[in-house]
C-alpha cells in the first residue's frame, strides 16, 4: 500500500504545483529536506518535537497517513474542516508546502500518548471498535494507511472534540463513517462513544 | 599576509554569495565553535538545533542560572492554577546532546578577536556567537524604581523569583485590596501579557478576595487582542460595571512616571496619584544589557540584524535572536524566539559548512489563558520579503471575537499543550 502511495506523490505534487503556483510575491521555500525541516519548525511549536505531542490535547501528527495529513491540512486551509487555530495558520502555506509537511510528518515515528483511561470502558470500547470501526480503521485503529486518521494512542480530548464535530455536522464525515457512527450511537448511546475513546487511549506501549 | 582560519570563515560567511562551496573550509579540519549566550527559549533552542543539524559543531552555552523559568504561563502561577516548579526547566537534556553548559555570566564580547569574557574571567573563542540575551529594563524611565526597588515591587517580566514574590504578595493581600499593574509604551516582551496577567489575577481575586480589584495604568492607548480581553472581562469579571474586578486606564496620561515606595503610591503623567496594596511595575524595556554593552543595539535599544541569518548588522560573526533583535512584525514572544533560533541555527550551521542558508518560514503563537476553560490565541506566519530586509506577515491573526464557548474551552486545553510542546521542543 505504501509503495502505491509513494508512486502517486510525484504526480500529485506536480499537479498541485501547477495549479497553485506561488501564493504571492513572497518567495516560498522549495521543499528540499533542509527547508522542509525549517517549515516543520513552526508546527513543532504546538505539536511537539518531530510532531509527537506531550498533550494534554493537541494531537500527535507524527506517523499519520500522508494522504490523511494533506487532506486535513487542505481542509483547514479552505475552512472545510473547523478549527480554532489551524485555519488561521495553514493559509500561510502553499499546497506544495503542505504536501512537503504531510510527507515529512508521515515519515516520523508515531508515539502513543501517555494518558489515563478507564480499563473497563476500554474493554467495552475494544468490542465496539471491532464491530463498527475496524473495517476502515484497521489494526485496532493504529494503522496509518490511505486517508484514515490514526486513532489508537491519540490524545483523548482531541478525539472527543473530533467526534463531537462529526456528530454535530460541524465537520463532515464520509457517508460510511457517518452511518457507522449513527448506528453506534443509536445502539449504545453516548456511553458507547466514550468507551470507544477509552479504548484508543488505552493503547499505550 | 596570513589570514587566520577564523577570519577566513567570517569572511566566507559574510560574503553571502558563497559560490566557493564548502570544500576548502572543511579541509581545514579543526572543530568549529559556536558559543550561545543566554539559556532562555532562543538560546536553548539554538544550541539544541545546531547539535541536531551538525553534531560536528562544538556548542557552548553560557547561562548564569541553573534553571530557566518561562514567562509564558507564569501568569497561571499568579492565580495559583499552576506551581512555579511547572514552569522551571534545566539544561540536563542539552548537556546530554553534548552541549557544554557554563553557568557564568558573559561580561563582554570582543567582536574583532571573536572572544567572550565571562564574569569569572573565562575567555571563550567562537567562530560564530549566538546572542539571546532577552530583555533588560530602562531603569531611568520611572523615578523611584530601580533594580533594587523591583525586588519589592516586582515586574515579574522575567519569571522565577519575581513571579514568586508577586504571587506571595497577592496571597498576603487582604480582601478589598487594590492591585496595580502598570504597562509601558513601546516595544516590549509579550505585549499581550499584561492583560493576560490582569485576567489571571482577577480570576484569583474572584475566588478568594472578591472585594478586591485590579487597576491597569497603561501608557498605550490600545493593546493587543483588546476586543477579546474586554469581552472576557465583561463576561467573567463585570468589566464596565462600578464593581468590576478589572479597570483599564490607557493613554499617555496614564503613563507611570514615579513610584513612592514608602506610601506604595504611583504618579501618572497626568499627575494623578494612586495607592496600591500590590504594585506590579512592568517598566519600559530594551535588549538585554550585554547587547548594548557590546555595541549591538541601535537608538531604539534593540538589535538590528540581517533577517536572513540574524547576524548583527553592527558586528559580523554575532547573531542575535529572540526578544533582543528587531524582527517586527514578529512579536517578542517565546515562540518567536524558538522559531528564530531554528532559522538562525540552520543559517549558522550552513555558514560554517560553506553553504548558503536556506530560506525559512517563521511562526509565532501565543495563548492567553483567562480561566480554567477560557483561552484565546494569536498566531502569525512570516516570510522574508523579497528585499530581504523585513518580514511580511503572510497569514495568522487572533481568535475570532465570536468564538464559541466550546472553542474557548478547546483553546484552553491547546494552550496547555502548546506550553508542554514548546518547552519540550526547546529544552528537550
Amino acid at each position: 500500500m505504501s509503495t502505491d502511495n509513494q508512486k502517486k506523490w510525484p504526480t500529485a505534487v506536480f499537479a498541485l504545483g501547477l495549479i497553485c503556483g506561488s501564493l504571492s510575491g513572497i518567495g516560498h521555500a522549495t521543499a528540499s529536506p533542509n527547508s522542509t525541516l525549517l517549515l516543520a519548525g513552526g508546527c513543532n511549536i504546538c505539536h511537539g518535537p518531530n510532531g509527537v505531542s506531550s498533550g494534554p490535547a493537541t494531537p500527535t501528527i507524527a506517523g499519520l497517513s500522508g494522504e490523511y495529513l494533506l487532506s486535513t491540512l487542505e481542509g483547514f486551509k479552505s475552512g472545510e474542516i473547523p478549527s480554532t487555530i489551524m485555519g488561521r495558520i495553514t493559509r500561510g502555506y502553499s499546497s506544495d508546502e503542505l504536501q512537503a509537511l504531510a510527507n515529512h510528518y508521515s515519515s516520523r515515528p508515531f508515539s502513543a500518548s501517555q494518558q489515563p483511561y478507564d480499563p473497563r470502558l476500554a474493554r467495552q470500547g475494544a468490542k465496539l471498535h471491532n464491530k463498527y470501526c475496524e473495517k476502515c480503521h484497521t489494526e485496532g485503529g493504529s494503522s496509518a494507511e490511505e486517508g484514515t486518521g490514526r486513532l489508537a494512542g491519540q490524545w483523548r480530548p482531541w478525539l472527543i472534540w473530533a467526534l463531537q464535530d462529526f456528530r454535530s455536522g460541524r465537520r463532515l464525515a464520509g457517508r460510511k463513517m457517518q452511518q457507522q457512527l449513527d448506528k453506534l450511537y443509536i445502539r449504545k448511546g453516548k456511553r458507547g462513544l466514550t468507551a470507544l475513546l477509552h479504548y484508543y487511549a488505552s493503547q499505550q506501549p | 599576509m596570513a589570514i587566520s582560519r577564523r577570519k577566513f570563515i567570517t569572511a566566507l560567511g559574510t560574503a553571502s554569495a558563497l559560490s566557493l562551496g564548502g570544500a576548502p573550509l572543511l579541509a581545514l579540519g579543526a572543530s568549529r565553535q559556536v558559543v550561545v549566550i543566554g539559556g532562555g527559549i532562543g538560546g536553548a533552542t539554538a544550541a539544541r538545533q545546531i547539535r541536531m543539524i551538525d553534531p560536528a559543531i562544538a556548542v557552548t552555552l553560557i547561562e548564569p542560572k541553573q534553571h530557566y523559568h518561562t514567562c509564558f504561563m507564569s501568569n497561571e502561577v499568579l492565580s495559583g492554577r499552576r506551581k512555579l516548579a511547572s514552569i522551571r526547566f534545566d539544561y540536563t537534556r542539552l548537556k546530554e546532546l553534548g552541549i557544554k553548559v557554563i553557568h557564568d555570566k558573559a561580561a563582554n564580547i570582543s567582536p574583532d578577536s571573536h572572544k567572550i569574557t565571562t564574569n569569572n574571567g573565562t575567555v571563550l573563542s567562537y567562530d560564530r556567537c549566538i546572542l539571546a540575551p532577552g530583555i533588560d529594563f530602562r531603569w531611568d524611565q520611572i523615578e523611584g524604581f530601580d533594580a533594587k526597588t523591583a525586588q519589592l515591587f516586582p515586574h515579574a517580566w522575567q519569571a522565577g523569583q519575581q513571579t514568586a514574590t508577586l504571587q506571595a504578595q497577592l496571597r498576603e493581600m487582604a480582601d478589598g485590596g487594590t492591585v496595580i499593574i502598570t504597562a509601558p509604551a513601546g516595544s516590549m516582551r509579550a505585549a499581550h501579557a499584561p492583560y493576560e496577567r490582569a485576567s489571571q489575577i482577577a480570576h484569583y481575586l474572584k475566588q478568594h478576595k472578591p472585594r478586591s480589584r485590579v487597576l491597569i495604568f497603561d501608557a498605550k492607548t490600545a493593546f493587543p487582542q483588546q476586543a477579546l480581553f474586554l469581552q472576557a472581562w465583561q463576561r467573567l469579571f463585570g468589566y464596565g460595571a462600578h464593581n468590576s474586578l478589572i479597570e483599564w486606564h490607557g493613554g499617555t496620561a496614564h503613563r507611570l512616571i514615579k513610584l513612592d515606595a514608602t506610601t506604595r503610591t504611583i504618579t501618572t503623567a497626568a499627575g494623578e496619584l494612586h495607592r496600591g496594596d500590590v504594585l506590579n511595575i512592568i517598566s519600559p524595556q530594551r535588549a538585554g544589557h550585554i547587547a548594548a554593552a557590546s555595541g549591538l543595539t541601535d537608538e531604539s535599544g534593540w538589535c538590528p540584524v540581517d533577517l536572513r541569518t540574524f547576524e548583527s548588522t553592527r558586528h559580523k560573526g554575532i547573531h542575535i535572536i529572540g526578544d533582543a533583535c528587531i524582527a517586527s512584525p514578529m512579536q517578542k514572544l517565546g515562540s518567536a524566539a524558538n522559531s528564530q533560533a531554528k532559522a538562525c541555527a540552520n543559517a549558522v550551521a550552513s555558514l560554517l559548512n560553506g553553504r548558503e542558508p536556506a530560506a525559512a518560514v517563521f511562526t509565532d503563537v501565543a495563548y492567553s489563558t483567562i480561566e480554567e476553560a477560557y483561552a484565546f490565541s494569536t498566531v502569525g506566519s512570516y516570510r522574508l520579503a523579497k528585499e530581504g530586509n523585513r518580514f511580511t506577515l503572510v497569514a495568522g491573526g487572533a481568535s475570532p471575537i465570536e468564538a464559541s464557548t466550546e472553542d474557548l474551552k478547546r483553546e484552553a486545553a491547546y494552550a496547555r499543550s502548546w506550553f508542554n510542546n514548546l518547552t519540550k521542543d526547546t529544552f528537550g
